[in-house]
């Protein structure tokens, strides 16, 4: 019969102490069972990043993250991105570049965008294209995307 | 959903070896093809076990002969950017990062890489075909556009690590762990052909682990390189790629060759027939052309994969004309 497992983890900044089945992927404990939604369910295959999140400060597919697999492990989702009310630069630069149309790809691309941001404070379009080719988009083109990670301003980053 | 399993987590490789005693098991790494198998239902599990602890497996390492030793946990990320393998085998950091996307790479391994199922359409599809213990192979008479143009055998798979072309050209050896002991093999030895048996890719037994992944010192004038074609600009597998690994002398001739290619067999592809024809010779347009006519002899398309013949031919041709 199926154990479940008990299993200590960090998801935006709040210690959680959670029972799994092993067979749930961290999107769907996520958003079934701690009603994180913000990260969305696409493919569940790895293909199109809407499910993407940042385990250890890394880009990951959260659909191809087994529960068990995030134990002691530092998650971070797109609810956390935000500081209370004050949005996240990156957040501020996708609404002033039109960046967002549907929305279904948004919370995986800030996702990618500040894993990029993280590690390379003023990287190319080509690293910034690079960072997003994870996470596909099927309504801006991806330039308005592209344009609103190159302009958040380097000193709003540090958050 | 992912139909129902046990999970364990072992806190050392011998005990990880002992939990995969038991029948229906499964190897859990970064689990970046596992999750999509066992969803897709190409396989089942009752047990799997999770190796992503095991100390024993991570790090790159330098060896006492100056070689290398990847651990088997070792991140595609990590493989593209570390500084010793970008500088000493940047093969195999080419082939590591032109493979999936970046949250992919975050998280596969390079010994998921090395184990990971095929791509065939039918294979990960419901159709219940020759490698799954049915008794056809949909591919032929169906859509092959993506299957092999060498290698085939009643099953005509192309293998799809993108590591595995690049270690191979570069002579790597794979450690293995099991109930049995230990043993050490090269690389290009690991993979089974479907002739020989088609329901598995390599050699490892249910109850082995690859361990870690060793490279022999770099020859002072070594240059290596792995070339990939894709259908599309962001992540995809290889329609065809070919790794190079040329030792040159100091006339600039090519003293030792190894070309392999990607995503045309069902294995990483040696042509040691182009290997030989480069040996003794600088690289030039003519000598390039010629090694590349080589590359395509003898490949069997199928109805919708020809275009690989002519993919081949110019990487190849590409390949070596870049790295003069
Ligand atoms: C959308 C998508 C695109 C991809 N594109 C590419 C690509 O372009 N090129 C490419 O090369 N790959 C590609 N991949 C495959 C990707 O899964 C692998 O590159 C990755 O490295 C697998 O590592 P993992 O640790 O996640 O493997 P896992 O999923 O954990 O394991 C894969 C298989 O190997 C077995 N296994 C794992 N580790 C070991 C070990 N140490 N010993 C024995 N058996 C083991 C597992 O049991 C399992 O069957 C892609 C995958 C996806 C989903
Ligand atoms: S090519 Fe191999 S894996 Fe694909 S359908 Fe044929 S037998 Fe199955
Ligand atoms: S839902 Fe995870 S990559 Fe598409
Ligand atoms: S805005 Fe609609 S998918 Fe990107």
């Amino acid at each position: 019969m199926m154990k479940s497992i008990v299993i200590t983890t960090t998801i935006n900044k709040r210690k959680h102490e959670l029972e799994v089945h092993p067979n749930t992927t961290l999107l769907d404990l996520l958003r079934d069972e701690l009603g994180l939604t913000g990260t969305k369910r696409g493919c569940e295959a790895g293909e199109c990043g809407a499910c993407t999140i940042l385990m250890n400060g890394q880009a990951v597919n959260s659909c191809l993250v087994l529960a068990p697999q995030i134990d002691g492990q530092e998650i971070l989702t797109i609810e956390g991105l935000a500081d209370g009310d004050k949005l996240h630069p990156l957040q501020e630069s996708f609404l002033d570049h039109d960046a967002v149309h549907c929305g279904f790809c948004t919370p995986g691309m800030l996702m990618s965008a500040k894993s990029l941001l993280d590690r390379n404070a003023s990287p190319t379009e080509l690293e910034v294209r690079t960072a997003i080719s994870g996470n596909l988009c099927r309504c801006t083109g991806y330039q308005q995307i592209v344009d609103a990670v190159l302009e958040t301003e380097p000193v709003k980053r540090e958050t | 959903m992912i139909p129902k399993f046990d999970y364990v987590r072992p806190d050392s490789l011998r005990q990880a070896i002992k939990q995969l005693a038991a029948s229906g098991t499964r190897i859990h790494a970064g689990g970046t093809d596992l999750l999509g198998c066992l969803r897709d239902r190409v396989f089942t599990a009752d047990k799997v076990v999770s190796i992503g602890g095991l100390s024993e497996l991570g790090g790159i390492k330098r060896a006492s002969d100056g070689g290398l030793t990847i651990g088997a946990l070792t991140t595609l990320a990590q493989l593209a950017s570390d500084p010793v393998i970008l500088k000493d085998y940047p093969a195999l950091a080419q082939g590591a990062l032109s493979a999936a996307s970046p949250q992919l790479r975050n998280q596969g391994t390079l010994g998921g890489n090395l184990c990971q199922r095929p791509r065939c359409w039918y294979f990960r599809g419901d159709f219940h075909c020759l490698r799954k213990g049915g008794n056809l192979c949909y591919a032929v008479g169906g859509r092959n556009d993506y299957h092999c143009i060498f290698g085939g055998d009643a099953c005509y798979i192309v293998h799809p690590s993108d590591t595995a072309p690049a270690l191979v050209a570069l002579g790597a050896r794979v450690h293995i762990n099991g109930a049995n002991g230990s043993r050490t093999i090269p690389l290009e030895s690991f993979f089974v052909p479907p002739g020989k048996d088609i329901t598995r890719e390599n050699v490892l037994a249910p109850n082995e682990i690859l361990t870690n992944v060793s490279l022999p010192a770099p020859a002072p004038n070594q240059r290596s390189s792995y070339r990939k074609m894709r259908a599309r600009g962001a992540w995809d597998f290889a329609l065809a790629g070919v790794a190079l690994s040329l030792r040159f002398g100091v006339g600039g001739e090519v003293e030792g060759a190894r070309v392999v290619l990607s995503g045309v067999a069902p294995m990483p592809w040696r042509v040691a027939e182009a290997e030989k024809a480069l040996t003794g010779k600088r690289i030039t347009e003519d000598t390039a052309r010629a090694a590349a006519e080589i590359c395509i002899k003898g490949a069997e398309p199928m109805e919708y994969n020809g275009y690989k013949v002519n993919l081949v031919r110019a990487l190849v041709e590409e390949a070596l004309l870049a790295l003069r």
